[in-house]
C-alpha cells in the first residue's frame, strides 16, 4: 500500500483513501484532498518534514505523519 | 433597522485588503463572546446604516476549528441580510468550495471574484455569467488590491439585502443524496426554521455533532434519520462526510471546467512560484530567513526599537527631548549659547596662535559648548557632591557625636565646620549606566565641592527644540490649578497615574516596530514560510514554527513577543508560545543579570550567557511537559497550512493591521496596568497610618506598606536564600519592570564605602545565614545573588507583560494558569540554585532543603520524561 509519504519530490499521485478520521480527516477533505484528486510533491522543507503539496492549483503543507494516512495510487 | 451584511471568505483571499475598502478603515474591533478570534465589523462606507460584519477567514463550515464555529453560529443564529463572499480568482477550485456551502444558508449572497487583475496577467479567462448561472448567484469581478469594482459590489450586495432576494439553489449533490437529504429534510422541518431546513438537513445526514446538539431531536428522529444516512452510506461505499465533502469538490470542478480557461503554463512558472523556488529551497531557505530574521530583530529590538523605547519612557514620559535632531542644531540653540560658543572659540584660537608662535605643542581641541557636554559636566558635579556631602556628614558625626542625625534631619544641607570640611576627602565612583562597572574614580576635596556647586542645572530649552515630558507638563498644569508639588494630589497624579500610564505607552512605538514587520511577514505570504522552515523543530516540544518569532522577539521584550502570538492560529499553540515566550530573557532582565554579574562574577563571560540558555532549555523542557497535561494533550493540532502565494502587501493595509494591535495593547493591557500601578504606588507611598513617604529613599520603602507586606511573605523565599525584606521587596518592585530589582538594591544596600555594588555585596552577604567564616559567607553571598537573579528572570515578567498575557489569554483561567506556571518555574529553577549551590560549592551537607529540592527535581524530571498519558475522555 502506497501513501502519499512515499510519493517523491517531483512526482504526481492521485487519492485513493484517506485512513485517518475525525477533525483531520475533514481538514484535509476540506483543503480538497479528496478521493480521486491530483496531488503534485513539490517539495521537502529544509528540516526534511514537512512537505510543500500541489493540490487543486494552490500550495499546500502537511506534514509526513499525515502524509501517511493518506493512500494514494499511481496516476 | 440598520442592514447587517457580512463579508466570508477563505484565508489570504483578500478579505481584510476587501473590508477596509468597503468601510474606510472605520471599524470596531472586538473578540466573539468567550473566544479569542477578533471580531471586526465597519459602517460600509456611503451609506447610511449599513454595518459590514468581517467573518474569521476559513475553508469550510465544519464544526472543528474555533474560527468555523464562530462563523457558523453568526450565520445560522444571526442571520445577516446578506452575505458579500470572496473568492480569490487565482484559486478558484478550494475558494468556491466554501461557496456552496455558503449558497445553502438561504441568505441573499453575492460573490466578489478578487484578484481579477492577476487572473488577466496570468492569461487566464474566467467567465462570470457562466459562473454565476452554475452557482445561481451574483458574481461581481473586483480588485480589492486596486480598489476596482468594490463601488458596484457595495451597491449590488446591498440592494440584495433590501430586495431578500435569494437565489436558487445549484445541484451540488447527485441523487442518492438529494434523495436522503429530501427525506431528512421531511423529519425535521416542524423543528426548523425554513430558512436554515436545507442547511441543517445536510448537517445532519454529515452526523454533525454541532447540529444535532442544537436540535436535541427526540430519539425516534435521529434513529430514523441514521437509516436514511446509513442506506445512502452503504449504496455510496463511503461515509457521509467524504460523500458530501467529494461531492462538492466534484460539483466544484465541474463548474469551474466550464466557466474557467486556464493558459497553458508548461515550465512557464509564476513570480510567485519563482520566489518561492529560492526562499523555501533545501539549501538557501534557512540562511535566508536567519537575514531576515536578524534584520527584523536589528530594527526591532536593537536599533530603532531600542531608541524609541528610551524615547518613549525618558523623554516623552521623562524629563522631556529635543524635537527630531535638534539638540545643538545652529537652528535652535540659544543665542547667548551660541556668543559663549563664539567667545570660547576665539579665546581658543588665541591661545592656540600664542602656543604656535612661541613654538610648543598644541594638541588641544576645541569643544564648544552643547548640550550634551553641559548636561554631562553637570551629572557629574552632581555625583561628587554628593559623594562629599556624605564623607563630610559621617566625619562631622565623628567629630560631634552629640550631633549625629541633626544634619540628616535638616532639609538642606549646610556646611557647619569648615575647618573640618577642609580635611575631608572622598572618592566618587563613576560607573557606566548600562554595565554598572566602574568605568573611573576621582578624588574630590572641598575646593572641588564648593566648585561644582557653582554649576548650575543647564536649561535644556537653550540647547534645541525642547519638549517637556507628560510629567512636567501635568505637574505645571496642576500647580496652575493649586494641586502642588509634595501634596497627595499631586503625588497620586504624577507618580501613580501618569507614570502607570506611561509604562503602558513606552513600550508602544517597539510593539508598534514588531507589529509593522510581523503584518508585512503575515500579508506578503513568507509567515508560512516561517511556519513551514521551523515546523520540524518547534513541533518536538509542542509548539509551531511561528513560535519562533514570539521566542526571538522575546529576547528584545516581553510585551510584544505575547502580543505575536497573535499569528498562531491554533489555539493551544498559542497558548503554549504565551506561556512560554516570556521565559526568554528579555532587555529589561539583561540589567539585573549585568548588575549581578558585575557584584559577584566579575569577568565572568559564563554566567550571562549561562542565562539565555537555562531560558532556552525551560521553553524546550517545558514544552514537553505541558504538552503531556492533559489541558495540552487534548487535541493534537494536524499541520495542514496553506501556503499562499507571494504578493506586494498594501503598504495601507500593513499599517491598518499594525495600528488595530497597536490600538488593542494599548487599550487592553492599559486598563489592567492602570489599575496596578495605583494600587502599587500606594502600597509604595504609604505607611500604615496613610503617611505619604519617599519611595525613593531607603527611609521610605523601610516603612511604607509594601515593606510589611514582604516581610510577611518574606519565609516563602527562605528555601531560595533571600528570605528578608529586602530580597523580598527587591523581587515584588521588580515585578513593575524588571530592570527595578536593580534599582531597588541599590536603595536598599546598606551605606558602605565602595559604592553601589560594594553595598549590594554586602546585602546578599547578610542574607547568608549567621556565623559562618568570612570565605564561606562570601561564597554564600555569591550563591544567593544567583538564585536571586535567577528568580527574578523566570518569575513571571514584568507587570506590563503579565497584564498583556493575561488579556491574550482570554479568559482568567487562562491567566491564572500561566501566572502561577510561571511562578512555579522560577521559584523551582531558584530552590535548585540555592540548595544545590550551598550543597555542592560552600560544603553545606544535605539537609531538609536539599532532600526537598531533590523531590521537587524527581517530580520535575518525572512530568519531562513520563510516557504520553492517554486521556480518554478528552479525545470524546
Amino acid at each position: 500500500m502506497k501513501t502519499l509519504k512515499d510519493v517523491a519530490v517531483g512526482e504526481s499521485a492521485v487519492v485513493k483513501r484517506l485512513q485517518c478520521t475525525g477533525p483531520l480527516k475533514r481538514r484535509i477533505m476540506d483543503m480538497g484532498l479528496t478521493k480521486g484528486t491530483e496531488v503534485f510533491v513539490r517539495k521537502v522543507a529544509p528540516l526534511g518534514d514537512p512537505l510543500e503539496l500541489t493540490v487543486r492549483g494552490y500550495e499546500l503543507s502537511i506534514r509526513k505523519a499525515e502524509a501517511e494516512a493518506i493512500e494514494v495510487e499511481e496516476k | 433597522m440598520s442592514l447587517k451584511i457580512a463579508l466570508a471568505g477563505n484565508p489570504n483571499c483578500g478579505k481584510t485588503t476587501l473590508f477596509n475598502n468597503l468601510t474606510g478603515g472605520n471599524e470596531y474591533v472586538g473578540n466573539w463572546p468567550g473566544v479569542t478570534v477578533e471580531k471586526k465589523n465597519g459602517d460600509l462606507k456611503g451609506y447610511k446604516d449599513i454595518v459590514l460584519q468581517d467573518l474569521p477567514g476559513i475553508y469550510s463550515l465544519s464544526p472543528y476549528t474555533l474560527e468555523e464555529v464562530v462563523t457558523r453560529q453568526y450565520l445560522v443564529d444571526e442571520r445577516p441580510d446578506a452575505i458579500i463572499n470572496i473568492v480569490d480568482g487565482t484559486n478558484i477550485e478550494r475558494n468556491l468550495y466554501l461557496t456552496t456551502q455558503l449558497l445553502e444558508l438561504n441568505i441573499p449572497m453575492v460573490i466578489a471574484l478578487n484578484m481579477m487583475d492577476l487572473v488577466t496577467k496570468n492569461g487566464d479567462e474566467i467567465d462570470i455569467e457562466k459562473l454565476a448561472k452554475a452557482l445561481g448567484c451574483e458574481v461581481m469581478p473586483i480588485s480589492a488590491l486596486e480598489g476596482n469594482g468594490c463601488k458596484e459590489l457595495a451597491a449590488k450586495a446591498v440592494s440584495l439585502a433590501q430586495e431578500k432576494k435569494v437565489g436558487e439553489h445549484p445541484h451540488v449533490f447527485t441523487g442518492a443524496v438529494e434523495h436522503a437529504i429530501a427525506h431528512i429534510e421531511e423529519s425535521i422541518q416542524e423543528k426548523v426554521d425554513s430558512q436554515v431546513l436545507r442547511w441543517f438537513a445536510v448537517k445532519l445526514f454529515e452526523r454533525d455533532e454541532k447540529a444535532l446538539e442544537k436540535l436535541a431531536l427526540p430519539k425516534e428522529i435521529t434513529e430514523h434519520l441514521e437509516k436514511h444516512v446509513v442506506e445512502c452510506e452503504n449504496e455510496l461505499e463511503d461515509d457521509s462526510e467524504s460523500i458530501i465533502t467529494n461531492q462538492r469538490y466534484a460539483y466544484v470542478k465541474k463548474v469551474t471546467e466550464q466557466a474557467v480557461r486556464k493558459k497553458q503554463r508548461e515550465g512557464n512558472l509564476t513570480l510567485s512560484d519563482k520566489i518561492d523556488k529560492v526562499v523555501t529551497n533545501r539549501v538557501l531557505a534557512l540562511p535566508i530567513f536567519a537575514v531576515v530574521i536578524w534584520f527584523m530583530y536589528w530594527i526591532s529590538v536593537s536599533t530603532i526599537g531600542t531608541w524609541l523605547t528610551d524615547w518613549a519612557n525618558d523623554g516623552v514620559f521623562g524629563d522631556g527631548w529635543h524635537f527630531a535632531f535638534t539638540a545643538d542644531s545652529a537652528l535652535f540653540t540659544a543665542k547667548e549659547v551660541k556668543e559663549r560658543n563664539a567667545a570660547a572659540l576665539k579665546e581658543f584660537e588665541a591661545r592656540k596662535a600664542a602656543a604656535l608662535k612661541a613654538g610648543e605643542k598644541f594638541e588641544e581641541e576645541f569643544e564648544p559648548e552643547t548640550w550634551e557636554s553641559v548636561s554631562g559636566a553637570f551629572d557629574d558635579a552632581q555625583k561628587r557632591i554628593e559623594t562629599w556631602q556624605a564623607a563630610y556628614t559621617k566625619a562631622y558625626e565623628e567629630k560631634h557625636p552629640a550631633a549625629e542625625g541633626e544634619n540628616k534631619e535638616e532639609e538642606e544641607f549646610e556646611v557647619q565646620d569648615t575647618e573640618l570640611a577642609k580635611t575631608v576627602k572622598a572618592t566618587a565612583i563613576f560607573e557606566d549606566e548600562e554595565s554598572g562597572e566602574i568605568d573611573h574614580e576621582e578624588e574630590v576635596t572641598y575646593e572641588q565641592y564648593l566648585e561644582d556647586k557653582k554649576v548650575e542645572e543647564p536649561n535644556p530649552s537653550l540647547y534645541g527644540l525642547w519638549i517637556p515630558g507628560v510629567p512636567s507638563i501635568i505637574g505645571g498644569l496642576l500647580d496652575k490649578i493649586g494641586i502642588h508639588d509634595g501634596s497627595f494630589l499631586y503625588s497620586l497624579i504624577i507618580n501613580g497615574i501618569v507614570a502607570g500610564v506611561g509604562t503602558v505607552f513606552g513600550f508602544l512605538p517597539q510593539i508598534l516596530i514588531v507589529f509593522l514587520f510581523l503584518a508585512f511577514m503575515e500579508d506578503c505570504g513568507y509567515m508560512a514560510r516561517v511556519a513551514f522552515i521551523m515546523d520540524r523543530i518547534f513541533r518536538r516540544f509542542g509548539l509551531s514554527g511561528k513560535s519562533f518569532i514570539p521566542m526571538l522577539v522575546g529576547t528584545g521584550c516581553g510585551v510584544p513577543a505575547v502580543m505575536a502570538t497573535r499569528t498562531i492560529e491554533n489555539l493551544n499553540d498559542r497558548r503554549m508560545t504565551i506561556l512560554l515566550a516570556t521565559f526568554i530573557p528579555c532587555g529589561a532582565k539583561v540589567a539585573i543579570i549585568a548588575m549581578i554579574v558585575a557584584a559577584f562574577f566579575p569577568g565572568s563571560n559564563l554566567v550571562g550567557p549561562s542565562m539565555y540558555f537555562v531560558g532556552i532549555a525551560i521553553v524546550v523542557f517545558g514544552g514537553i511537559a505541558l504538552k503531556k497535561t492533559k489541558t495540552f494533550a487534548g487535541e493534537a493540532a494536524p499541520f495542514v497550512m496553506e501556503l499562499p502565494a507571494y504578493h506586494w502587501p498594501s503598504l495601507k493595509g500593513v499599517f491598518i493591521h499594525t495600528w488595530e494591535r497597536g490600538k488593542a495593547y494599548a487599550i487592553k493591557a492599559g486598563t489592567i496596568i492602570f489599575a496596578a500601578c495605583i494600587v502599587l504606588y500606594f502600597l509604595m507611598s504609604f505607611d500604615w497610618h496613610f503617611h505619604l513617604l519617599d519611595p525613593e529613599t531607603a527611609e521610605g520603602l523601610e516603612q511604607c506598606m509594601l515593606h510589611d507586606i514582604g516581610q510577611a511573605f518574606a519565609w516563602i523565599f527562605k528555601p531560595l536564600g533571600f528570605g528578608n525584606w529586602q530580597g523580598t521587596v527587591a523581587c515584588v518592585s521588580a515585578e513593575i519592570a524588571k530592570e527595578q530589582a536593580t534599582a531597588t538594591l541599590a536603595m536598599l544596600a546598606p551605606d558602605v564605602d565602595g559604592g553601589t555594588l560594594k553595598g549590594v555585596q554586602t546585602l546578599f552577604a547578610q542574607m547568608a545565614p549567621a556565623n559562618l567564616e568570612p570565605a564561606t559567607q562570601a561564597l554564600y553571598a555569591k550563591i544567593i545573588a544567583f538564585s536571586f537573579m535567577v528568580c527574578n528572570l523566570f518569575f513571571p515578567p514584568c507587570l506590563v507583560a503579565i497584564a498583556t498575557t493575561w488579556r491574550e489569554m482570554g479568559s482568567a483561567k487562562w491567566g491564572c494558569i500561566a501566572i502561577g506556571f510561571q511562578l512555579m518555574v522560577g521559584y523551582i529553577i531558584a530552590l535548585f540554585s540555592y540548595q544545590f549551590g550551598v550543597m555542592l560549592f560552600a560544603g553545606a551537607g544535605v539537609g531538609a532543603g536539599q532532600i526537598i529540592a531533590i523531590l521537587v527535581l524527581l517530580a520535575v524530571l518525572y512530568f519531562i520524561f513520563r510516557p504520553m498519558p492517554k486521556f480518554e475522555e478528552v479525545k470524546k
